[in-house]
């Protein structure tokens, strides 16, 4: 698609947000130049531009396109879809399809991401026995669907390869501060196997958090959590 | 591509996530069969559509399962083109519906829930207070999305209306059991009359459960449930 006005696009986001990452990663699949502006203090003293342009829930990310705001990860990967058509698709075109990715990228932000994010903040020395199962039963359900595919996009990345990266990278993270792991080849191949490649690409890798730096995040939530339930 | 097969909602009457699909099929003009679901006793076609959460509601486009409400309404949308249009067709626009349908669910529901659950006194007006909070912002996005016309959709219902008008019976039975008026003329002023062009529109009156069988199945089903999971912690 070739645009002669002129077009603006920036993001609000934060290095260790996973869902930043994400929105990243759609905009250079895509080929889109935008302007990334980091969050320095998301804790304590957000930016008049974040307060600005996301009043209602006050979070990164945030897609500013010519000065008009989108929020919400999964609301803005569909914009981003619906504006800027050129490949890769990031939603297929058939409506039973694209209600199959809508469906499975809400599951891994509504109930999958949580139970592996309690999972990995659990401290060292509390039982995660009923996290990790929690989660591995949602990595059934995502193996099931990798079957006889590349990518959950098929033959080409797509909008759940992209709300799932964080499984991939969480994967990683957590086999260099743990000897337990979550999803292992023997149960998983598929999910493995695609991790692998996901992670194979320069879009995806160069997008991943700066890998020390966000296992020295974990580490430390990890021992707060520990901390606070002994 | 014209749609294939028969149509199917699962469902049960004071779900509003149920009304949500029927509300679009209505909308669309497309016939389809109700199955009221036993909660207490879920049907295999049930368990077997939506074994990821076993759920209601679930739509069965010919022999494909769609689940989870708000998939369902845009499905419904994409697959039958021809008729009326739910979503708006500017990308910004579907953005800020989406963005509006996702906000009722993630905190208007929430907040609501928290005021039958809160107790009587400061923790209840706080609860009530953060609802408000909520709907202020809602009725700001009614005035700028509706453009002067009836519905967050314009002209005729759309996303955001189907999506937040589902829960109007419960909003009428929270009013009822926790003594509050959570709809104020003087505060959301276009939010009550949007409720009432809502709940009389023809593709939803007939879904929309009447508020004292929902204040029976309330007393006798719900507040039960809530008092025995009480006594368990």
């Amino acid at each position: 698609m070739a645009s002669t006005k002129k077009e603006e696009v920036k993001l609000i986001g934060f290095w260790s947000s996973p869902y930043s990452r994400k929105v990243e990663i759609a905009l250079q699949l895509k080929g889109i130049k935008y302007q990334y502006l980091e969050e320095h203090d998301l804790k304590n003293n957000k930016s008049p531009e974040l307060l600005k342009y996301n009043p209602v829930h006050k979070k990164v990310p945030v897609l500013i396109h010519n000065g008009r705001p989108v929020v919400e990860s999964l609301v803005i990967l569909e914009y981003i879809d619906e504006t800027w058509t050129q490949e890769p698709a990031l939603l297929p075109s058939d409506p039973y399809e694209r209600a199959m990715v809508r469906f499975w990228c809400k599951f891994i932000d509504d109930k999958f991401s949580p139970a592996v994010r309690k999972y990995l903040s659990l401290g060292p020395e509390t039982d995660g026995e009923n996290a990790r199962t929690e989660a591995q039963e949602c990595l059934k359900f995502l193996e099931n669907e990798l079957k006889g595919k590349k990518y959950f996009g098929g033959e080409t990345i797509g909008m759940i390869d992209i709300v799932a990266i964080g499984l991939a990278f969480w994967q990683r993270t957590l086999q260099e501060i743990t000897d337990k792991d979550l999803m292992n080849k023997q149960d998983f191949p598929l999910l493995c196997a695609w991790a692998e490649e996901l992670l194979s690409c320069s879009v995806i890798s160069d997008n991943l958090p700066p890998k020390d730096k966000f296992i020295s995040l974990i580490r430390s939530r990890r021992e707060a959590a520990a901390a606070t339930s002994k | 591509m014209a749609p294939q097969g028969e149509v199917k909602v699962l469902g049960a009457w004071p779900s509003p996530f149920v009304m949500r699909p029927r509300i679009a099929l209505n909308l669309k003009s497309v016939e389809y069969e109700f199955v009221e679901e036993n909660l207490g006793n879920k049907s295999e076609l049930l368990l077997k559509s939506n074994p990821v959460y076993k759920k209601i509601p679930v739509l069965i486009h010919g022999d494909k399962p769609v689940c989870e409400s708000l998939v369902i309404v845009q499905y419904i949308d994409e697959a039958w083109k021809d008729s009326t249009s739910i979503l708006p067709s500017d990308p910004y626009d579907r953005a800020m519906a989406r963005f509006w349908a996702a906000y009722v669910d993630d905190k208007i529901f929430p907040t609501m829930r928290g005021i039958v659950a809160a107790d009587e006194g400061e923790a209840k007006a706080a609860a009530v207070a953060l609802f408000k909070e909520g709907l202020s912002l809602l009725e700001e996005a009614l005035v700028k999305m509706s453009k002067g016309k009836k519905f967050f959709g314009g002209d005729e219902i759309g996303y955001v209306d189907i999506a937040f008008g589902c829960y109007i019976s419960w909003f009428k039975v929270t009013n009822v059991i926790s003594n509050v008026n959570l709809f104020d003329e003087s505060a959301t002023p276009h939010l009550v009359a949007w409720i009432h062009s809502f709940s009389s529109h023809p593709a939803v009156k007939d879904v929309m459960p009447e508020t004292d069988k929902l204040l029976e199945f309330f007393n006798n089903v719900v507040l039960p449930r809530m008092r025995a999971a009480a006594a368990a912690k």
